[in-house]
């Protein structure tokens, strides 16, 4: 296929994931910073949300300080934030109609009628709690739709494969930046701090990457702040952990690989990757440091998004 | 301007025939019903979207043409005499290029004028002597029509170069068949979704010699903010062609290759959507990025087919246009079958002199407009909008072209107070492959929305229809 619609392709995937991941961030902080302040403690959750978007920097040139209204605008419908919802919205839509006849018509649907939808109703953003609810899960709904049609509709073949790249590429990325941002509420077994100050913030993690449940039936246990690293890192049954990621890039990759007849330096550093997350354990983890490990497997993961590009995309 | 041709009505009450079965079911139809699938059908051409661009309107940067639901409907009988006349028009007008480009006999017979291929921007000195694949110029070419009586249908213009508008008669169709699929069961309508597999296979019959048995076709497009971007994403879907952009594109030892995730593959036949001037940088405009460095070298070694060729503008610029009936003679030895509208050109003294005495009733024309921009309809236009005309025309007369202000026919059509007759005009498609040409029955109806209103030009308010042709 034509590089720049494999490009086009695994950046729609990557803008519609992302939006969704906004639209989680949002939607967790709103459920922490809803609590009295004797449970969040003095952290300024509204940084945090900009911090895991990867967006604080930008923010600041232009805001003083952070609260829910002028984030939640920022992260949603600002113009100047180049990946705030809205513009994520509006760069799938280009993506797809660049690149249409790679589209089933579910997928062209969906994101056309979300690009509809955010003209017609969300033009003018939220004024009310209620409003931001139904953008946010409108916004949500917009990536199931759009992940579900891709995954029952389209062929088997190097399309649905560079889609599948940038969808996974993006979500490690995204739970990377929420496990960087709040690595210091997540402690080894032996230091107990427990309390609940940090419950709030344990579940808020797990609730921006849709996971609370998930927790539960995985350790049927409170929340413990090693096993909630434990599963965003190493649990391969949950969809957004960045082991299980990383099991699907090296399978798509190989997909691309047999297919072409081919291997290249993406599917060696994906497969490098994979297996340091196979041979880690948390002790490891801990005694290495949250922090760095977190910190290298951002930097490992960008890595492979720019030899995927100069491999394949361009 | 005489009364309009009315395609349904004959004066004194009766229905034309072709029309019988259409008034019978709108009589029945309550006008809400029409209302709520005119509704519908905007719905979904929102949702499939199927929207155009409006150069310099900011403000809604994608547009959808509006869609009249009353269908423009024709017997089979006057569209083989519609289908014979394009034949043979498409054939003088390849038959023209290939001289112009050659042997030049028109020129030396004195029938067209030298200076008007040699001094018009469109005419390109790089296509001298060159052999285009199958001696095909035109490929496609999208013919305007218009009617004025029963007998006769009268080209209003030919477009040889990059003719848009066969995705809204594909789709009109798609989406009156889902809107109605009782008026269908009520008349037996002749088919035009092979357009896709017929343009494929003359696209493919014309490929270079040297490409492999197996020819790769792809669909040229200057990219996503171009007005017909919808259109080539479309038809490069329904052929199962790539769609690319120039810098999808490179030229290595004269041969056109496309960047693909595998390396880079070659490319045999572009069905380019990118006007001449912006194909090849180093040979035309060079500040074009929508084009291939190299393309025309390609060109010129015989390794890739361009449809349409380099050059066809001088085919279809508005000063030869008045030459078609002679074009036809000189090459076919035949009568045309269709007719042209009485053209005076202005570079003639004595038609300046008549056009500048009757500005208030023609139409004048630039010779290298299009859309409908830049012409003066005269007797719309006010006093002050003449003068200024007729100071445009003396200054540059050889600029214009002039006709008679034509009372294009009418079709019944849904305006706010119920239906009321519109002018249409009609643009077929004609395909020429190396053996054969070929025509899907039908075209694009456009239709001029406001009441009176002559401009059928998407760009100035004209909406479409679906075009009928009826199996007889």
């Amino acid at each position: 296929m034509l590089s720049r619609t494999a490009e086009n392709l695994y950046w729609l995937a990557r803008y519609v994931e992302r939006a969704e991941y906004l639209a989680r961030t949002i939607d967790a902080t709103l459920r922490v910073t809803a609590l009295p302040a004797a449970y969040i403690g003095k952290t300024n959750e509204w940084d945090s949300a900009l911090l895991t978007a990867g967006v604080a920097e930008s923010f600041y040139q232009t805001h003083e300080e952070a609260n829910e209204h002028n984030v939640v605008d920022y992260l949603s419908f600002s113009a100047d934030n180049p990946s705030s919802i809205r513009n994520c919205i509006e760069a799938a839509r280009l993506n797809s109609r660049s690149v249409r006849t790679a589209l089933t018509s579910e997928m062209w649907d969906t994101i056309n009628s979300a690009w509809i939808e955010l003209q017609a109703v969300w033009s003018k953003g939220t004024s009310t709690r209620e409003d931001l609810a139904k953008f946010l899960r409108f916004v949500q709904e917009t990536s199931l739709r759009f992940d579900g049609s891709a995954y029952r509709t389209m062929l088997r073949n190097d399309a649905y494969w560079f889609s599948r790249l940038g969808l996974h590429l993006e979500r490690a990325d995204n739970t990377a930046r929420i496990l960087d941002v709040k690595y210091h509420v997540l402690l080894p077994e032996e230091e107990h701090v427990g309390g609940p100050l940090d419950f709030y913030q344990w579940s808020s993690i797990l609730r921006s990457v849709s996971a609370l449940t998930a927790y539960h039936w995985v350790y049927r246990e409170t929340l413990k702040p090693w096993l909630v690293a434990d599963l965003l890192i190493l649990n391969g049954t949950l969809p957004r952990s960045l082991a299980s990621c990383y099991d699907n890039l090296v399978r798509n990759l190989d997909q691309i690989g047999v297919d072409y007849g081919r291997q290249g330096p993406a599917q060696r550093h994906a497969r490098g990757i994979r297996n340091r997350l196979e041979h880690s354990n948390m002790n490891d983890i801990f005694q290495h440091g949250v922090h760095e490990f977190i910190q290298e497997f951002i930097t490992d993961n960008s890595r492979l998004g720019e030899i995927i590009t100069k491999q394949y995309l361009i | 301007m005489a009364v309009a041709f009315d395609e349904m009505n004959i004066p004194g009450g009766d229905l034309r025939p072709a029309y019988q079965e259409l008034a019978r079911w709108l009589k029945e139809t309550p006008p809400e019903a029409l209302e709520y699938r005119r509704q519908e059908a905007e719905l979904l051409f929102r949702r499939i979207g199927i929207t155009f661009a409006v150069y310099g309107d900011s403000e809604s940067t994608e547009r959808l043409i509006p869609f009249d639901v009353i269908p423009r409907i024709m017997s089979g009988k006057e569209w083989s005499l519609l289908e014979r006349g394009l034949k043979q028009r498409v054939r003088a007008l390849n038959m023209f290029l290939r001289d112009i480009y050659h042997g030049r006999d028109i020129l030396r017979a004195e029938i067209v004028p030298e200076d008007l291929i040699f001094q018009n921007p469109v005419f390109r000195p790089e296509m001298n002597g060159q052999q285009v694949p199958h001696d095909v110029y035109v490929h496609i070419a999208g013919i305007d029509i218009i009617r004025v009586d029963a007998e006769d249908f009268i080209v209003l213009e030919d477009n040889a170069r990059t003719p848009s508008g066969v995705s809204y008669m594909l789709e009109n169709r798609e989406i009156m068949m889902r809107l109605f699929p009782d008026l269908f069961a009520r008349h037996r309508v002749a088919p035009v979704e092979r357009y896709p597999d017929e343009l494929l296979s003359a696209l493919r019959s014309v490929a270079p010699n040297s490409a492999s048995g197996e020819p790769t076709v792809a669909l040229l497009t200057p990219g996503v903010y171009n007005s017909a971007y919808y259109e080539h994403s479309f038809l490069a879907d329904k052929l199962g062609i790539e769609l690319v952009e120039g810098r999808d594109l490179i030229v290595k030892n004269n041969e056109v290759f496309m960047r693909t995730t595998e390396g880079v593959k070659r490319v045999d036949v572009i069905y380019r959507r990118v006007d001449d001037d912006f194909l090849d940088p180093l040979t035309f405009r060079p500040d074009s990025a929508l084009g291939v460095p190299g393309l025309m070298s390609a060109y010129a070694a015989g390794n890739i087919t361009l449809a349409n060729a380099v050059g066809t503008g001088i085919a279809d610029d508005k000063a030869i246009y008045s030459y078609m009936p002679e074009i036809v003679k000189f090459y076919l030895g035949e009568d045309p079958i269709l007719k042209n509208v009485q053209t005076w050109r202005c570079r003639e003294p004595k038609d300046l002199a008549y056009v500048l005495d009757n500005l208030s009733e023609l139409v004048v024309k630039e010779v290298h407009g299009s859309g409908g921009y830049g012409m003066l309809i005269g007797p719309a236009a006010t006093k002050a909008t003449i003068e200024a005309f007729r100071e445009k025309l003396k200054r540059e007369p050889e600029g214009f072209i002039a006709q008679p202000t034509l009372a294009l026919s009418t079709c019944p059509t849904c305006t706010a107070s119920g239906l009321a007759p519109r002018h249409v005009d009609l643009r077929p498609f004609v395909l020429t492959g190396s053996k054969s040409t070929t025509i899907v029955p039908g075209g694009l109806t456009r239709v001029a929305l406001k009441e009176g209103s002559l401009v059928v030009n998407s760009s100035q308010g004209g909406g479409t229809k679906d075009t009928w042709i009826l199996d007889e």
